[in-house]
């Protein structure tokens, strides 16, 4: 008879998972984002607080910021925090997006192998460095995602005039930053990455910051949610509710401080408030 | 070698404490991943026992398809099941994307064929005397089905080990449709993708452990069962 018993108790499991899901529901958000917000750590800081003072649950789909604006632009989320300001404001001119505000910064790096076989480290210009990688063929692993860094990264190729798609030492690791990070390390490659998701991360690489600091590397963070008169399903209040909280006073001082008990330095520099050309954004 | 020993030692720390909700995600995964092979179980005992006991035209095909749907590649399961329940999707308003309730869908449409493919290899092994035998005794079409599936109770357990298996080590649908939303939807599997992606390998080893002895434990405990019948 043990084997009825079991099928019944199986049964029995089903018809819970059922119920469960039925009676689910409640105020929640869906919140698209890159994946270095959660990479890092800073939404486990945030979203309990966020929980607390709205009442809204957070969904987090940490994916890159392209596949986060897409999400916003079906409609499939309610708010977004993505770093990809260009592809941001073309969603605020088709309306899919509204209510973008500042929240905060920080800086791209160039890293790479301690001994730097390709010689860029020191050097002031990104595009100069990427450059020298391209030239020396030093291996390079790209996000290849469509993700804000790589937006980014591959911004820097226009600009030094080269397209490396399809190259021996270019490879596109398709992930997130954390795993990118990884790969390079582990080929003792060069690649780029916000500096949040590589301080959270640096006693697991071999790897070092090796280009800083030039102002086209700037990592620039926006909140906005996605237009509830464009799509009905949105929650446009909780959506709102997001946007609001993330230029609160309480989660900029989260932002402040976040990282510097581990890290010894902030990870990410609050900015709410602020206009967008005082970070000398074009 | 250090992040090897560090790990494992940390990870062992981990299963003691239960840090990093090492529990509450293992409680998790067993009951989507459980739900899921129970409803494949009833799916494919309904589906198994009609292409095992019925001649009809393209029947052969079906077998295929049933076969065919055994080497589902999971990914391509979760990416049809988030399209369908995306909200832009047409069943958006069930609200059913990034819920546990989606996981199981995507892990039944992944369990269900392994398990009809099993259960229907198993009642067509019976000996076909059998049937005309409980016909004759004056069974009726449900004691029948009831008789056949006991003297098939073996194979259908490994039907469920299988499925279970394959459920439960899941992680592309699973990631796609759940979001692995910490407390919610975030299981072993993609838990262990997040804490690699992180970094944190302690509790990815921690995680991989779990899963691992959690499978054991379920293929002892069916072993066990089998073999207690076998003998009795």
């Amino acid at each position: 008879m043990t084997w009825r018993r079991i099928v019944i108790a199986v049964g029995l499991a089903g018809l819970l998972a059922l119920a469960a899901a039925a009676c689910g529901g409640g105020k929640e958000i869906i919140l698209a984002t890159t994946t270095s917000t959660q990479d890092t750590g800073l939404l486990d800081e945030l979203l309990p607080k966020f929980k607390r003072e709205s009442g809204y649950k957070a969904k987090v789909i940490a994916v890159g910021s392209g596949e986060a604006l897409a999400m916003a632009d079906r409609g499939d989320a309610d708010a977004v925090l993505a770093h990809a300001p260009s592809s941001e404001e073309e969603l605020v001119d088709k309306g899919s997006v509204v209510n973008r505000q500042l929240v905060m910064h920080n800086d791209f790096i160039i890293v790479g192998p301690a001994n730097d076989p390709a010689g860029i480290k020191g050097m002031k210009s990104a595009v100069e460095a990427m450059t020298t990688i391209a030239d020396q063929k030093a291996p390079f692993v790209s996000r290849g995602d469509d993700s804000g860094t790589n937006k980014l990264e591959l911004k820097l190729w226009k600009k030094a005039g080269l397209s490396p798609q399809g190259q021996g030492w270019y490879e596109e690791s398709g992930q997130g930053m954390g795993a990118t990070l990884q790969i390079t390390s582990q080929r003792g490659a060069y690649s780029i990455s916000d500096r949040g998701t590589y301080l959270a991360q640096r006693s697991n690489l071999e790897l070092e910051v090796l280009v800083e600091g030039d102002p086209l590397l700037l990592n620039v963070y926006h909140v906005m949610q996605v237009n509830p008169e464009r799509f009905d399903r949105v929650n446009g209040e909780g959506g709102k509710a997001f946007v609001e909280f993330m230029v609160s006073d309480e989660a900029q001082e989260i932002i402040r401080n976040f990282g510097v008990e581990k890290f010894g330095q902030p990870l990410f520099i609050p900015d709410a408030g602020k206009a967008e050309s005082e970070l000398g954004l074009e | 070698m250090d992040l090897i020993w560090d790990g494992i030692r940390e990870a062992f720390r981990i299963l003691g404490t239960g840090d990093y909700s090492l529990w509450e995600i293992t409680l998790r995964s067993l009951f989507i991943s459980g739900s899921a092979v129970a409803i494949s179980l009833v799916i494919g005992i309904a589906v198994g026992s009609l292409l095992a006991f019925n001649e009809f035209p393209g029947r052969n095909l079906a077998f295929t398809l049933v076969n065919t749907g055994m080497g589902l590649p999971p990914v391509v399961v979760g990416l049809l099941v988030a399209i369908m329940l995306w909200r832009s999707g047409p069943l958006g308003q069930l609200n059913l994307i990034y819920t546990p309730l989606a996981m199981i869908i995507a892990q039944t449409i992944i369990a269900a064929p392994i398990v009809t493919g099993f259960t229907a290899a198993a009642l067509r092994s019976l000996s076909p005397r059998l049937r005309s035998q409980l016909y004759a005794l004056g069974a009726s079409r449900l004691q029948m089905l009831w008789l056949v599936l006991w003297e098939a109770k073996l194979p259908l357990l490994a039907a469920v080990m299988a499925g279970f298996g394959g459920a439960v080590s899941e992680i592309g649908a699973s990631i796609m449709v759940g979001g692995n939303l910490a407390g919610e939807t975030r299981v072993l599997t993609t838990a262990v993708v997040l804490e690699v992606s992180r970094g944190e390998f302690a509790p990815a080893i921690a995680l991989s452990i779990v899963l691992l002895a959690l499978i054991f434990a379920v293929n002892l405990i069916l072993t066990t069962v089998q073999q207690q019948e076998q003998r009795s």
